[in-house]
């Protein structure tokens, strides 16, 4: 029995088992309905045709791909490379005691939380270039994808380090540090482990934001999906491959972020 | 004032009003769907449960823009077709219903199991005890969270403008691209969204205040 069904129910009697038994027969044969219908209608509309999904059998099709995994793993990377420390040196100016340098990390994560990522890349996409700056197109979308995500991993870091215990910092000043030095001795390394698990959610968020290279046309696994539904005309199980793809990988990120706040125990 | 950019105004009028006609449909659809979704997760039914798993951690893992391709472009090819703005609306809507549930879950979790035991030596039947007892305390501690997810649903009903649908953004690249006046557009579309997600996070806190239990 889970923990919320703890707290909701009681240790169930005969006549609640009787009914559980009751409801769990009604409900399986509902979901078979429900799954045959969703068969049924794939199947009239040939979606589940070999013609359909043979193309996913190939190996140049798969390497097309696969190719398309690792740009969009590439562009999760560099992002979150720019993204963590960016973030962490706007928490770290939020926390500090100059109020210059607090008001303009607070200016900047107010306004990038605020701006949804599709207006910030065709700032970079339409306005940027008329000012007569252009990039290349995977900073095209890096670029965007880091400054947006570094406001939020810099709130992570933020409320990582106000969660500390006060008595830390004062310890670490009471043994003659500086400022600087309690941050880097004390409060930092504490918060960053604490904080690993948020940390690595944040690339699925950082991973599922790669997808704006379809907006782009980046060739990242969705917009490869996208570019093979077209030439075979089988768009929607290409994107239902790439759908499944990312369902694999991000969960795979998920259950390491859970794995890893598990393993820090209750606090 | 200049006639474009009333024109540029205008125009980002209606994006915006589609804007919030979305996420207010979407909000309420992934609410009604995110308290079905719980039921079935804390349910007794494996079934359901079953499902409801299976469904929270499908929806929370793809990203958001993939769903909307493959249901705008997808959909239609086994026979379902609706109007763009029905099924993006929709889409959002099983998306953050996802959310929704693990807020609701989240929620209840926070209510000590302390609350439930005595409740039940009280005497109380299980609906009292949710009644009165799990769902006051937990309904206060979901104030902040829901409203984050508000917040992340308005910002990502940007994202339809990628599938075609002409809501604030999409507008405003309508705006550059045809009056070749960039700033404008992308200043007033960034004010627009800044006092979105503001004054949301304004109410929410009221929210928070008005039914915070003084002790």
């Amino acid at each position: 029995m889970s923990e919320e069904s703890r707290l909701l129910f009681d240790v169930p009697g005969p006549r609640a088992r009787r009914r559980t038994r009751i409801a769990t027969g009604a409900s399986l044969v509902v979901l078979a309905g429900l799954l045959t219908l969703m068969i049924r209608q794939f199947a009239i509309h040939g979606e589940l045709s070999a013609a359909q999904w043979s193309p996913f059998t190939q190996w140049p099709i798969l390497r097309f791909l696969l190719t398309g995994i690792e740009q969009t793993l590439l562009v999760t990377a560099v992002a979150a490379a720019i993204a963590f420390p960016l973030g962490a040196v706007l928490a770290l100016a939020r926390l500090s005691r100059s109020r210059w340098l607090r008001g303009p990390a607070r200016v900047y994560g107010e306004l990038f939380r605020a701006v949804p990522l599709l207006l910030l890349l065709y700032v970079f996409l339409f306005a940027l270039p008329r000012a007569g700056v252009t990039f290349p197109v995977f900073w095209q979308l890096v670029l965007p994808v880091a400054l947006s995500n570094s406001a939020v991993v810099a709130e992570i870091f933020r409320a990582g380090v106000l969660a500390q215990d006060r008595g830390q910092a004062e310890a670490a000043y009471s043994l003659g540090m500086t400022y600087g030095q309690a941050m880097r001795w004390v409060v930092v390394p504490q918060a960053v482990r604490k904080l690993l698990p948020a940390l690595v959610s944040q690339l699925v968020r950082l991973l599922k934001d790669s997808t704006l290279g379809y907006v782009v046309s980046y060739l990242e696994l969705l917009h490869k999906a996208q570019v093979l539904g077209e030439y075979y005309h089988n768009v929607l199980p290409a994107y239902l491959v790439a759908a499944a793809c990312y369902v694999l990988i991000n969960g795979a990120l998920s259950r390491t972020a859970g794995w890893l706040e598990h393993r820090q125990g209750p606090q | 004032m200049p006639r474009e950019l009333t024109a540029t105004l205008g125009q980002l009028g209606h994006g915006l009003l589609l804007t919030l006609a979305m996420t207010a449909l979407a909000f309420t659809g992934a609410l009604l769907l995110g308290v079905l979704l719980a039921l079935c997760r804390i349910s007794p039914v494996p079934p359901l449960r079953a499902v409801g798993t299976a469904y929270v951690t499908l929806f929370r893992n793809v990203p958001l823009l993939v769903l909307l391709v493959l249901f705008v472009f997808g959909l239609p090819d086994v026979g379902l077709l609706f109007s763009l703005f029905l099924t993006v609306t929709a889409t959002m809507a099983l998306y953050w219903a996802a959310f929704v549930c693990e807020v609701l879950r989240a929620g209840i979790r926070t209510v000590p199991l302390g609350q439930a035991e005595a409740a039940r030596a009280l005497g109380m039947t299980a609906a009292q005890c949710i009644r009165c007892v799990i769902l006051p305390q937990a309904l206060r501690s979901m104030v902040q969270p829901l409203a984050n997810v508000f917040i992340g649903l308005a910002l990502s009903t940007s994202l339809a403008a990628a599938v075609g649908v002409a809501e604030l953004t999409g507008q405003t690249e309508f705006a550059t691209l045809k009056y070749d006046d960039p700033l404008t557009g992308f200043a007033a579309t960034t004010v627009v969204y800044v006092l979105i997600t503001l004054s949301i996070g304004l109410l929410a806190g009221r929210i928070e205040r008005r039914v915070a239990i003084r002790r």
